[in-house]
């Protein structure tokens, strides 16, 4: 096996290649160390790279090989974790200076099972402080740049996870979804991300965001990938009280089978209110979609059109929603158990040195989210916003109900918009907040999502992907897996992969 | 769209900052109160749904009660702990004055 470009093949190929033998995990890890160092200097995906910790998870995969154990489906294959995932002894800072320096004394349990699958964490990347955001602008410490165009955003929050996989610096990796936050960087990168059905991956050792929303879930390079790592995270976990039991989800196989199958029979709904009726979306998206549309037709779909009328008030109940309950999760930082302390002089009180040091430890897209959270759980707006936001919620849940006893899958774009520029729109809170206009319905039902490459806009100059979001019912998410890998497979074979455009990066 | 609520002021802010716990500056606040009001007005709009007999939500899957057996486990690793706190003496917390005065 060639060992120049060890970094440039899947999960799984990677995987089988390790387990027969034909090349060494430490060898797959060193590869990919290599290509860190070759590219991030220009993508800036990684916070934090554990080089000595990812060569020693690999030489004990290539020892438990050697001793002749069995090695899982992901045994030796490189991931990048998210910094809002805790890892014990790893830095980790949620993207934000109030956590610079801290090191967890435990695992996030997604961290454990990473571990446990005897995967090889190359380091933690890059995000919107606490998740908030669509373009990692938002992290304390740099940006990421978009590995299809430098000058542009790889989305967000999870921007530097969906980077390092486009760059080819890693196969795999974890990112978190809240509103978005996994299928928008997806999208406009290149790359296959899925939003799991809410508790069914554990959210112990994830940094709180928005508790109801938050959910872990893998980015991958193709749909099997992503289900290979869906498959080794998720999973009850009775220390985390949302988990759901009981669940075990067989998304590889279903991957493997969708990518062989026809879809006749299966009933797509187009949602009307995600696909630009009444504008707002980009020319080239809504092209790339409404062609995705024909492949689905064309491999035996039934499409038919559905409405969700509630999907409208979506983003108001999102923002304020999530807005309250990180007002009330961040509340945690207050500068006495770990992170940051500021004006401790013997003098000041807790209150003061508390409001010190969040002032100076939170950056403004946190502050602004807090206050507005603090704002619409206090008494008297209680019932009126977050409290009425609740109930919106259970009318979308209703609308995707109505939905699928009309269509198995529901399809939409991922995001209205491709990658935009660094910059443009972070001095408009509004402007960066309509990113997750498509992607925030599934959120807020709790239902699953997965956003495949289905094809390249060039409206704005460079050509630049663009997402097709498979939403499913509750825990329906190997449903996602099979629709998406069988578009997958018919776009490739009529066009080739989206991710082989890419630019090479260094030139 | 229903925003029928008065322009957030400078006031509301700072009002709104520190039950927050977060010490802005004068800048800050002139940028916040246009910044806030604008978010708030975009999000107003929530009211003009018909929501009244509407359970709420907050789960996919609804789960009551969850409970775990009332059994001992071993706690996070305390020098760990302590070794990530900002102030530690005699193997506790250590924090500022929590009183107004001096007792």
């Amino acid at each position: 096996m060639s060992q120049t470009n060890l970094h440039e093949l899947s999960a799984a190929a990677t995987a089988t290649a390790v387990a027969a033998g034909q090349v060494s995990a430490v060898e797959v890890a060193q590869a990919h160390l290599d290509r860190i160092s070759q590219t991030d200097d220009q993508v800036r995906a990684f916070l934090h790279i554990d080089a000595d910790g990812a060569l020693a998870a690999a030489k004990a995969v290539d020892d438990r090989k050697a001793a002749g154990d069995r090695l899982g489906p992901l045994a030796g294959v490189p991931l990048a974790m998210k910094d809002v995932v805790v890892t014990r002894g790893l830095p980790t800072t949620a993207g934000s200076k109030i956590l610079q320096g801290w090191r967890p004394p435990y695992d996030a349990t997604v961290t454990r099972k990473i571990r446990e699958a005897g995967m090889v964490m190359l380091g933690k990347t890059n995000m919107d402080e606490f998740a908030m955001g669509s373009s990692t602008e938002n992290s304390a410490y740099h940006p990421t740049h978009n590995p299809w165009d430098l000058s542009r955003v790889p989305g967000g929050s999870s921007g530097g996870s969906s980077a390092a996989v486009a760059a080819f610096q890693a196969p795999l990796s974890i990112g978190t979804d809240t509103g978005g936050s996994i299928r928008q960087p997806a999208a406009v990168t290149g790359l296959v991300g899925h939003k799991p059905t809410y508790g069914s991956v554990s959210r112990r050792g994830l940094i709180a965001f928005s508790s109801s929303l938050d959910q872990a879930g893998p980015f991958g390079r193709t749909v099997q990938d992503t289900a290979l790592l869906f498959d080794a995270i998720h999973g009850h976990d009775p220390q985390d009280s949302t988990s759901i039991p009981n669940t075990r989800f067989e998304a590889t196989a279903a991957a493997v089978e969708g990518a062989r199958a026809e879809l006749a029979g299966l009933r797509v709904g187009v949602v009307r209110e995600l696909t630009g009726a009444s504008g707002g979306y980009q020319a080239g998206v809504l092209d790339s979609f409404f062609k995705a549309v024909e492949i689905l037709r064309g491999l035996g779909a039934e499409i038919v059109e559905v409405g969700c009328p509630s999907f409208d008030y979506a983003l108001a109940a999102y923002y304020l929603i999530a807005p309250s309950e990180c007002s009330s999760n961040l509340a945690r930082f207050d500068s006495v158990r770990y992170g940051l302390r500021v004006g401790d002089d013997g003098e000041r009180s807790l209150e003061e040195v508390m409001s010190l040091t969040r002032e100076q430890g939170f950056g403004a897209e946190v502050k602004r989210r807090i206050m507005i959270g603090t704002y619409a759980l206090s008494s008297g707006y209680y019932d009126a916003y977050y409290g009425q936001a609740q109930k919106v919620r259970t009318l979308i849940a209703r609308d995707f109900d109505n939905a699928f006893a009309q269509a198995d899958v529901l399809i939409s774009p991922t995001s209205p918009f491709v990658a935009f520029g660094i910059g443009e729109r972070v001095a408009d809170p509004m402007a960066m907040y309509v990113n997750d206009l498509c992607t925030l319905p599934a959120s807020l039902a709790g239902t699953p999502a997965i956003s495949v490459p289905c094809g390249l806009s060039d409206e704005l100059g460079p050509r630049l992907p663009v997402g097709l979001q498979i939403m499913a019912p509750a825990l329906a998410d190997e449903r996602c897996f099979r629709v998406g890998a069988a578009f997958e497979a018919a776009y490739n074979a009529a066009n080739g992969t989206v991710l082989s455009n890419i630019p090479a990066l260094g030139a | 769209m229903s925003d029928d609520r008065p322009t957030l002021t400078r006031h509301e802010v700072a009002h709104l900052a520190n039950l927050a716990r977060l010490a802005v500056t004068e800048a800050e606040l002139d940028l916040f109160a246009g910044q806030l009001d604008v978010i708030l007005g975009a999000v107003a709009r929530i009211g003009d749904v018909a929501a009244a007999d509407i359970p709420p939500t907050s789960h996919a899957v609804p789960l009551t009660n969850v409970l775990r057996p009332d059994e001992v486990r071993p706690s996070l690793p305390r020098d760990e702990v302590l070794a990530a706190a900002p102030s530690v003496e005699d193997y506790r917390f250590r924090v500022p004055r929590i009183l107004g005065e001096e007792e």
